[in-house]
């Protein structure tokens, strides 16, 4: 021992293990625009595939004409669905047991579907041989209206399944219906809801949107023609399943596919599913035996590339006079449009809505969900939240606001009372879940503290006096939300993608000079986990994050795993990364006890190194065992050190959190301005910090575009009228608000480290926390519930039926 | 998203860019920033054969204040415009307008000729322009002429100058009085839901002159002298303004698009107006 020998302390802040504010590894290649993304690929001889359109929302294609666009020079094939049908790739499986056109078969059923997939020599070629392209089209009404399409004599949307009355999910009452998915107990809901002192009911609806990353979806297919192996690069959060499905359809063994998510710009869920232009970029590329990329562009990507939300949530829910919720009852009409293309766990079509009954304590539920065709994109999927949840949670949040209305309480009262108390944890909901951890009073005790919740409503009062007296035109809306999310899809037993069980994976290989490489089965989209898995192996395996690489997204290297999205990464790859750290560990201790001459249980854990019990001046560090286990005969024991983890979740984690909104409304431009944001996120144990910090910055921006705006909206003949950026709204730096993020720590009892995950936490929190401060800033002039989003105009026609203009 | 092919020129001086365009008629085009027309080649809903970049004419950059009078050369970007200390005293509603476009990259390159050529009621420069009473220089094969501001523009995207006209300056008058452009947007690098530019001057407590224009609640920018007659003469206090908006409702006509219904413009039109009117007053 001398000056320079690390103290204990510093051992550990060495690590850069969990809990630490570990700067981002990726932050330098991307803030300096060296990222490698798939529209960075390219290769020798490399062709581009482009789509025709369709530009109606209802047609049938009577003829394609692709003899003017072959003849354009640099034009090297015209794929059409008459080209696809030999293959039997004309149409292809979605995850949710629907199937889709990959390229119009016959006709269209949405504004933007592929009709004919141009390939050329480089991209502009393509463009102008897309105009050339001639379809004979004609027009049939139009359906945007789930509830229209559920009419009898509406126009049938699916001919294809004219006929098939039962559908992946049960049986079709209707030709645009998909599915009824029902859980709960309807008849003891009804008999409470019947019996109840007070009954609130509300139909709420959460607008169709867009996930919109930066980055659109796109590949790169090469066919290699001598060897046999198809390599496809893609913008793909799943790219071991978008490997297994390739196999599937093109008939090409596994082995000879090789799937690459490169960096990707962003996924929210747009990335999730299988697109037309995967396909077609591989046939492309098996026609001709040159590599094919496909990139959307923007409007592409807001047209015909997976929505989200679009669900008309109609609401019952009960209460005693005192505020206690005796029961709830939602039914559901869910916009898939023209194809059921959700990205859900195989048995949940409409995902995990029924989390519906929120943070409260509900003795009985019952939830029906009617999936409905409609001529509008497919998609459904999960924009940055676990499947559905986001929708489930505005659903509760609107609905407690609406019961405060009645029963004439204050919502933050009312909440209070109903909270899942924290000793009922694990905590059986009636909707069938089981939560694992929470102490939703602590947290939310902590926010109205943290904002003054009292002060805020003092001053409320005094905004709604003046208003009254002519003294100003601007309203105060506090919007409160505590939310509570189920992640980490999921247990194997009930949890698949195309039969295909939802574990993970981590793989790691510790290098003799005591460096590592790791690699799990999930992809990164920005969500920094080369920075925090690291972490989490640090602090298993006592190498410094800092000498510990991570790779994902190449299936040629990285252990199969289901992907990145519903916030899984975390809990069940993070899991995995835990376990198979520890499993490093267990062959570290024997080497070291044979290095320290010891019985292997004379040996303990600290921090970098084992070191004998009671003598902890006689230790062999990590570093050292890992030098030891390439370099050394040890009798009885396998050289080298390395170890893969496959990890099945005994259960979802249910992260929490309590936000609030603070907003000024003017009341006749519709204009608002978010004055505070506080954001308490309980998501058990944290990794780091800052990292959840960012997430939660990103998610709330996000949250704050949804309710204040952003939306895909169609006219009555199905045109897309939100296909830019100058109409779909993405905040900029100008419009994002201020926030202040805290947090309680209540860690998960199942998962290895406690952690629960946090990136679609805000996504989940903010959306009502922001509706609910525009309702809340006109509840006392009467508005009971007025859909999202709430653009200036909507503000101002909530003003305007209140008879606020005067 | 990829525009057709298009030749690209470059020329170097006023005359072989009225050559380029009269060589090549309706096939020809004017590019100053492009960010107007590259959006519209780009959707393909604009094909320019021949493209006749601006960006080398020396003649079309500049701004100068002298007499009384102000001259901004057609090229000169937005940036340029908002930077300019001068100019910034002579006319300050220009500098507070121009802040209000867009965000600063678009005014970087988006020029001010560009932004009064284009026609597109969205657009705040062509209103601010009326507003102010300038008037625009055309140079084309057959000479030179000058245009008012309130007299260029006659539907969407069609304007006073000829397909072989450059739009080479724009002239003012130094503006003096209370002024304000209010522009409501649902968000940066949005066009107005409504806009409104308001000129005044006060003399002995009363408005002795007034000019009132508006963006985007027509097809083309409205210059409303109802609405500036309804304030000459008047104290500025609540009727004179009611009566000013009144006036403006009755001549602009706005249309529903995303931004909302047309009864939610024209009422925010009334808004917009009245807190414009207000500040201006409160400099005059
Ligand atoms: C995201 C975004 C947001 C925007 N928001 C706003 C906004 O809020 N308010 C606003 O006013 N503008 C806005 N704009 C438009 C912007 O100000 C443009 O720069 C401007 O409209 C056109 O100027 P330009 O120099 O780019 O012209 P260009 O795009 O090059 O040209 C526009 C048209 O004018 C013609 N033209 C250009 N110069 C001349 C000339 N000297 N003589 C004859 N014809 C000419 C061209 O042929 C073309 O038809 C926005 C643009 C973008 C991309």
């Amino acid at each position: 021992m001398n000056d320079l020998t690390p103290t204990r302390e510093e051992r550990i802040a060495n690590l850069k293990g969990m809990g630490t504010s570990r700067k981002r590894v990726e932050d330098v290649r991307f803030t300096q625009g060296k990222g490698n993304y798939v529209d960075d690929i390219k290769l020798q001889g490399m062709l581009f595939g482009d789509f025709v359109r369709s530009p109606y929302a209802h047609a049938r294609v009577k003829s394609i004409n692709a003899d003017a666009a072959r003849a354009l020079p640099g034009v090297v094939a015209v794929l059409t669905a008459a080209d696809l049908a030999p293959l039997n790739l004309h149409w292809m499986p979605t995850l949710a047991g629907d199937k889709q056109m990959v390229l119009a078969d016959g006709k269209v059923l949405f504004q933007g579907q592929e009709v004919a997939f141009v390939v050329a020599t480089d991209r502009y070629i393509a463009a102008d041989a897309i105009e050339l392209v001639e379809v004979d089209y004609e027009e049939l009404p139009v359906v945007v209206d789930p509830f229209a399409a559920m009419e009898p004599d509406a126009p049938v949307l699916r001919e294809d399944l004219n006929g098939i009355m039962s559908g992946a999910h049960g049986p079709r009452r209707h030709h645009n219906h998909i599915f009824l998915w029902e859980t709960g107990d309807k008849a003891a809901t009804e008999e409470a809801l019947g019996a109840a002192e007070v009954v609130a009911e509300e139909m709420v609806y959460y607008h169709r949107t867009h996930p919109c990353p930066l980055e659109t979806c796109g590949c790169v297919a090469s066919m290699d023609k001598v060897n046999g192996k198809l390599t496809v690069w893609g913008t793909f959060q799943a790219p071991h399943v978008v490997r297994t499905v390739a196999s599937l359809l093109s008939g090409i063994e596994e082995h000879n596919i090789r799937v690459v998510s490169p960096d990707i710009g962003g996924g929210f869920g747009n990335k999730v599913g299988v697109y037309p232009g995967y396909v077609c970029s591989i046939v492309a590329s098996i026609v001709t035996g040159k590599p094919v990329k496909w990139v959307e562009d923007r409007m592409d990507n807001l047209m015909a590339t997976a929505f989200a939300r679009d669900y008309w949530m109609k609401g019952r829910i009960s209460a005693t006079k005192e505020g206690k919720i005796t029961a709830l009852r939602c039914h559901v009409t869910a916009d898939h449009g023209a194809f059921d293309a959700c990205a859900d766990p195989t048995k949940f079509p409409a995902g995990f809505f029924h989390i519906c009954t929120g943070s409260y304590d509900i003795p009985v539920a019952y939830v029906g969900v009617d999936g409905v065709y409609t001529n509008k994109a497919p998609g459904g999927v999960a924009y940055r939240c676990s499947f559905r949840v986001t929708e489930a949670a505005y659903f509760i949040e609107r609905m407690i606001e609406v019961l405060a209305i009645e029963l004439g309480m204050d919502a933050a009262e009312l909440r209070r009372i109903n909270f899942i108390r924290k000793e009922q944890f694990p905590y059986q909901s009636a909707l069938g879940w089981e939560y694992d951890s929470g102490d939703y009073h602590t947290a939310w005790d902590k926010a109205l503290a943290a904002v003054d919740y009292k002060g805020l409503r003092e001053e409320q009062a005094q905004r709604i006096a003046d208003f009254k007296a002519g003294r100003t035109r601007k309203l105060l809306g506090i919007g409160l939300t505590h939310f509570t999310e189920i992640v980490g899809a999921g247990p194997v037993k009930n949890c698949d993608i195309l039969g295909m069980g939802m574990f993970d994976s981590c793989e790691i290989r510790i290098h003799p000079t005591g460096s590592a490489i790791a690699r799990l089965g999930t992809i990164s989209q920005g969500q920094g986990h080369a920075t925090t898995f690291a972490q989490i192996i640090a602090s298993e395996i006592g190498l410094s994050a800092d000498s510990i690489t991570v790779e994902e997204g190449d299936t040629d290297t990285a252990p199969y795993g289901l992907g990145t999205y519903g916030s899984r990464s975390t809990p069940v790859a993070g899991a995995a990364t835990a376990l198979c750290g520890r499993k490093i560990r267990a062959k570290a201790q024997m080497i070291a006890a044979w290095l320290l001459e010891v019985h292997e249980g004379d040996l303990e854990w600290d921090v970098d190194r084992f070191q004998v019990k009671g003598a902890p001046e006689r230790f062999k560090t990590m570093k050292e065992i890992a030098y030891a286990a390439y370099n050394q005969a040890i009798p009885g024991i396998e050289p080298g050190l390395e170890a893969v983890s496959y990890y099945d979740p005994p259960n979802m984690t249910y992260p929490f959190g309590a936000y609030i909104a603070v907003m000024e409304i003017d009341v006749d431009t519709g204009e608002h301005e978010v004055r505070q944001f506080y954001a308490l996120d309980d998501c058990g144990t944290r990794i780091n910090p800052m990292v959840i910090e960012g997430q939660v910055h990103g998610g709330a921006t996000e949250g704050y575009a949804i309710a204040m705006g952003q939306e895909i909206a169609y006219d009555e003949i199905g045109n897309v009228k939100t296909g830019t950026l100058m109409d779909f709204f993405l905040p900029t730096a100008w419009e994002t608000p201020h926030y202040t993020t805290d947090h309680t720590e209540t860690p998960s009892p199942h998962h290895p480290i406690g952690a629960k995950g946090v990136g679609e936490s805000p996504n989940v929190g903010s959306v009502p926390a922001f509706s609910n401060a525009v309702h809340d800033a006109f509840r006392a002039f009467g508005l009971r519930q007025s859909h999202m989003p709430h653009d200036h105009w909507r503000i101002w026609k909530i003003a305007r039926d209140l008879g606020l203009h005067g | 998203m990829i525009p057709s092919a298009f030749e690209y020129h470059r020329p170097g001086d006023l005359a072989s860019a009225i050559g380029l365009l009269t060589d090549h008629g309706d096939e020809a085009r004017v590019i100053a920033g492009g960010h107007s027309l590259i959006p519209m080649m780009k959707l393909r809903m604009a094909a320019v054969g021949h493209l006749v970049d601006l960006q080398a004419v020396a003649e079309l950059k500049g701004i100068t204040v002298e007499g009384g009078r102000v001259t901004i050369g057609a090229m000169v970007t937005q940036a340029e415009l908002i930077g300019h200390e001068g100019l910034a005293r002579a006319v300050p509603l220009l500098r507070e307008a121009a802040l209000q476009i867009a965000d600063p990259q678009v005014r970087y390159v988006g020029t001010v000729g560009g932004n009064v050529a284009n026609g597109d009621p969205g657009n705040d420069m062509p209103g601010l322009m009326q507003c102010l009473g300038a008037s625009f220089t055309l140079v084309g094969p057959g000479g030179t002429r000058e245009v008012a501001a309130r007299g260029f523009y006659h539907g969407l995207y069609a304007t006073e100058r000829a397909d072989d006209e450059i739009l080479t300056r724009i002239t003012l008058p130094v503006a003096a009085g209370g002024y304000a452009y209010e522009k409501q947007k649902r968000k940066i690098g949005d066009y107005a839901t409504a806009a409104a530019a308001v000129l005044l001057t006060k003399s002995g407590g009363k408005v002795a002159s007034a000019s009132i224009a508006t963006t985007n609640l027509s097809d083309v920018p409205v210059w409303s002298e109802a609405a500036a007659a309804a304030l000459v003469g008047s104290d500025c206090g609540a009727a004179a303004v009611k009566a000013a908006v009144a006036a403006m409702l009755g001549d602009i006509d706005p249309q529903k698009d995303n931004r909302g219904p047309i009864e939610f413009k024209r009422h925010v039109a009334g808004v917009i107006l009245g807190r414009a009117i207000a500040r201006a007053w409160a400099r005059a």
